[in-house]
């Protein structure tokens, strides 16, 4: 009788773990998981293998041995981690260029700031920001890869915009450009091969984007407000001048916008708590990844959208408090 | 639409097994020990002695300040002792020994089962047989109840809710007794809207009883046929979410008004009573019965018999559970009230309060605390806080010891509802320290507005 616990409420728990949400954005990139090893074949496994195993060794290693703690892997974040960066890769880069991503993301990212749940900015993005600054010519070459189904090995070049970056530097018209290379707004939604591993297929994306809605682990507002922000942003330019601008369904479509607005710009640590601050978060991407693919030098820019609005966050989270109860 | 509170909230398994048991009446324990701090202010002052006969009903304690109740012997005996004992807590507060012998109440009070169904239409005389009778607010918080229905003369109430919610999983008296004994409380919320004078009556339960739902609307129909003191009573079906009988959301829910921080229901005209205080002020003022027996939950997944007992103010713990057999080889913690808000018991002899609503088992898997990780700033806590408030951050302070941003940030608007802890995947024990950082706050604010000596 004596060995009854005592101690404050409450005295039951929602079951929902750290490792639980993370085992489920691990479900939830399985679809893309899946299409990115049907279409890029053997090299897409290697990457994928290559990037999850060092991010988690590195953590693993750098908690045992450097920090002297117990080891934390076993929340499954540097799974996700790894996974998401391999999305991020060409499928024929090699293997050491997703070490040096793991170590960028793990090693400098995530765990000098004290590990998960610290650090400012999203450990993949900036892997693979550094990557492709560090590695331009791998980063952006495809094709080559043989897929188990499909032709991929016959697809080099360019993505899609970055054919339409090179066109118009060039001076031709989007209409001239769309004309030459053939781009169907179906195969973009289906599988579009030419872009990161990742990016081939919005479908995929989408159904991991509907699972964790389904599963209460995000909430739709930073992915909604990106999306809606990009069509809305290259609508009005696309109506202004159709012939420069690309129009909506093209940018949604394309790059890392999907990709990005569901499971990077949604990750906890980096983005604001509040819904009212999700949204003004979500907004700044859109607007900035669109500025980037319209005036900068880059043909994309989700991936700094996304960095440079992780910055902004603890700004957002200090101003964009929820309405509390009973307080006007 | 079903109503239900505008921020926050969580869905825990409603967990309702007890639900199917009537109630049934333990047998009176061979000694009782009646608690004199059995509601919320002044613990009341003993009026008996050692040797001195009591009968059932009959007034043991006295109230000791404007905020404080009667207490009365929940037995016909003799008074063995008067001195402390511990309370479930362990903590050592002032009881009645009573040894029991067979009933013989205290004289003026009814014991039939007849229904009275007529409304006295004094006011007064209402409010004093709630007070003499020890009336207070079994919703978990035991305020003297006739305080609750006289609010200052500045302030007035244009409804009264009664709340039949009982979100906590597992609880079910409330359940039960608006299935067995609807027309005593709407009968009570009558007699409650007399005293304040309202002209509106709201029953809150939420959609997870449907037949508490249909008994209370039958009690109503059948009673208000009869007369028209039962008119404007209503049942309102809530969804299902907790902290829905937080007396702040009720409000909230049923009135779309919302309490101002650090304000009362009153100021928005709201009173809101629980359906068991209800089902007292009918025994207290058609009956004159005073408040000597309650009804307790007895239930958990590996607790043998699930029971919902009607027990004598006073009986020990022990004794209640040795009579359904006994503490389970795989409790690891015993709890009165509900898994969310509820007290982890320390002492199982501890004697029952009016208050007392369950007794509640649960192992070791189903309650033990896991290992507090990193936050990774999900922000659970902030979407499940029904105050709007931000727990990850308020720990944050709490642990910081920063006064002025814990103020600021509206720790004293906690009402420690359990929900962030409950919440939270990274185990971080966000209420246990806010709940301290609240206290502290909560005395900072108090000894500043208090006037200077």
């Amino acid at each position: 009788m004596n060995k009854l616990l005592v101690s404050p409420s409450p005295h039951i728990h929602s079951k929902t773990s750290t490792r639980s949400l993370m085992l489920d954005v691990v479900i939830a990139l399985l679809p893309s998981v899946l299409v990115t090893v049907l279409f890029y074949g053997w090299s897409a496994v290697a990457i994928l293998a290559s990037s999850v195993v060092f991010c988690v060794l590195l953590e693993y290693l750098i908690t045992r041995y450097l920090l002297k703690k117990p080891s934390t892997i076993g929340d499954m974040s540097a799974v996700v981690t790894g996974i998401i960066l391999a999305l991020n890769l060409p499928p024929t880069a090699p293997w050491w260029v997703a070490m040096i991503g793991a170590i960028v993301a793990i090693g400098v990212t995530k765990m000098t700031f004290g590990g998960l749940g610290q650090n400012v900015f999203n450990p993949a993005i900036t892997g693979r920001v550094f990557l492709l600054i560090s590695f331009p010519a791998i980063m952006t070459t495809w094709g080559g890869a043989k897929g188990f189904i499909g032709g991929a090995d016959a697809v080099s070049g360019a993505t899609p915009l970055g054919i339409v970056k090179e066109g118009l530097m060039q001076g031709q018209t989007l209409q001239q450009i769309f004309d030459l290379h053939d781009f169907s707004y179906a195969q973009m939604l289906f599988v579009n091969i030419g872009g990161s591993a990742g990016e081939i297929s919005a479908i995929a994306i989408i159904i991991g984007f509907i699972y964790l809605l389904a599963r209460k682990v995000i909430r739709p507002y930073i992915t909604l407000s990106i999306l809606v922000t990009v069509a809305v942003f290259s609508g009005i330019f696309w109506l202004i001048d159709p012939s420069q601008y690309t129009d909506p369904l093209f940018n949604l479509l394309t790059g890392g916008v999907l990709l990005g607005s569901v499971f990077m710009a949604t990750d906890y640590v980096t983005s604001p708590m509040s819904d009212k601050g999700g949204i003004i978060f979500g907004v700044g991407i859109g607007i900035i990844t669109m500025l980037i693919r319209y005036f900068g030098s880059y043909p994309e820019g989700m991936s700094f959208a996304i960095l440079i609005m992780n910055s902004t966050v603890p700004l957002i989270n200090k101003f964009c408090k929820q309405k509390k109860f009973g307080r006007a | 639409m079903k109503k239900t509170f505008s921020i926050g909230g969580v869905h825990p398994d409603d967990k309702k097994i007890s639900a199917g048991c009537a109630i049934e009446t333990l047998p009176t324990p061979k000694t009782v020990y009646i608690s004199m701090a059995q509601h919320l202010g002044g613990p009341a002052k003993a009026i008996v002695a050692a040797g001195d006969k009591v009968k059932t009903g009959q007034v043991i304690g006295e109230p000791t300040g404007f905020i404080s109740a009667y207490v009365h012997s929940s037995v016909t005996g003799t008074v063995k002792s008067v001195g402390l004992r511990k309370d479930l807590a362990g903590i050592p507060v002032v009881h009645v020994e009573i040894e029991a012998e067979p009933d013989e109440w205290a004289e003026g009070i009814d014991t039939s089962d007849t229904l009275v169904k007529e409304i006295p239409q004094d006011p007064k005389f209402i409010v004093d047989r709630i007070k003499s009778n020890g009336v207070v607010g079994l919703g978990g918080a035991t305020f003297p109840t006739n305080v609750k229905l006289c609010p200052p003369p500045d302030k007035k109430a244009d409804i009264l809710i009664l709340n039949g919610a009982e979100c906590e999983p597992y609880l079910t008296s409330d359940y039960r007794i608006m299935i067995e004994k609807p027309q005593q409380i709407i009968i009570g919320a009558a007699l409650m809207k007399r005293v304040l004078g309202v002209s509106h009556v709201v029953v809150g339960i939420e959609e997870n009883k449907p037949e508490a739902i249909a008994r209370m609307k039958e009690a109503i129909a059948s009673l208000a046929a009869g007369s028209s003191d039962y008119e404007g009573i209503e049942v309102v079906t809530l969804k299902k979410k907790y902290p829905q009988g937080g007396e702040k959301q009720l409000i909230d829910a049923i009135t779309h008004r919302q309490v101002k921080s650090m304000g009362l229901p009153i100021d928005v005209g709201a009173v809101v009573q629980n359906v068991a205080t209800s089902l007292a002020v009918y025994d207290a003022v058609q009956k004159n019965r005073p408040l000597i027996d309650n009804t307790v939950t007895v239930t958990g997944e590996c607790f043998p018999k699930q029971s919902n007992l009607l027990v004598r103010v006073g009986t020990p713990l022990s004794y209640i559970i040795d009579y359904l057999g006994g503490v389970p080889e795989t409790a690891a913690k015993a709890i009165s009230g509900g898994p969310m808000m509820g007290k982890a018991i320390a002492n199982l002899d501890a004697a029952t309060l009016k208050g007392t609503s369950s007794v509640l088992f649960l192992t070791e898997e189903q309650t033990r605390r896991k290992p507090e990780t990193n936050c990774i700033r999900c922000g659970k806590c902030a979407e499940a806080c029904p105050m709007g408030l931000e727990p990850f951050l308020l720990n944050k302070l709490a642990r910081n010891g920063m006064m002025d941003e814990l103020e600021q940030n509206a720790v004293q608007d906690c009402i420690e509802c359990g929900c962030c802890l409950y919440s939270c995947p990274a185990n971080i024990p966000l209420l246990d320290t806010i709940r301290i950082a609240k206290g502290e706050v909560i005395r900072i604010i108090r000894s500043r507005t208090a006037p200077k000596k």
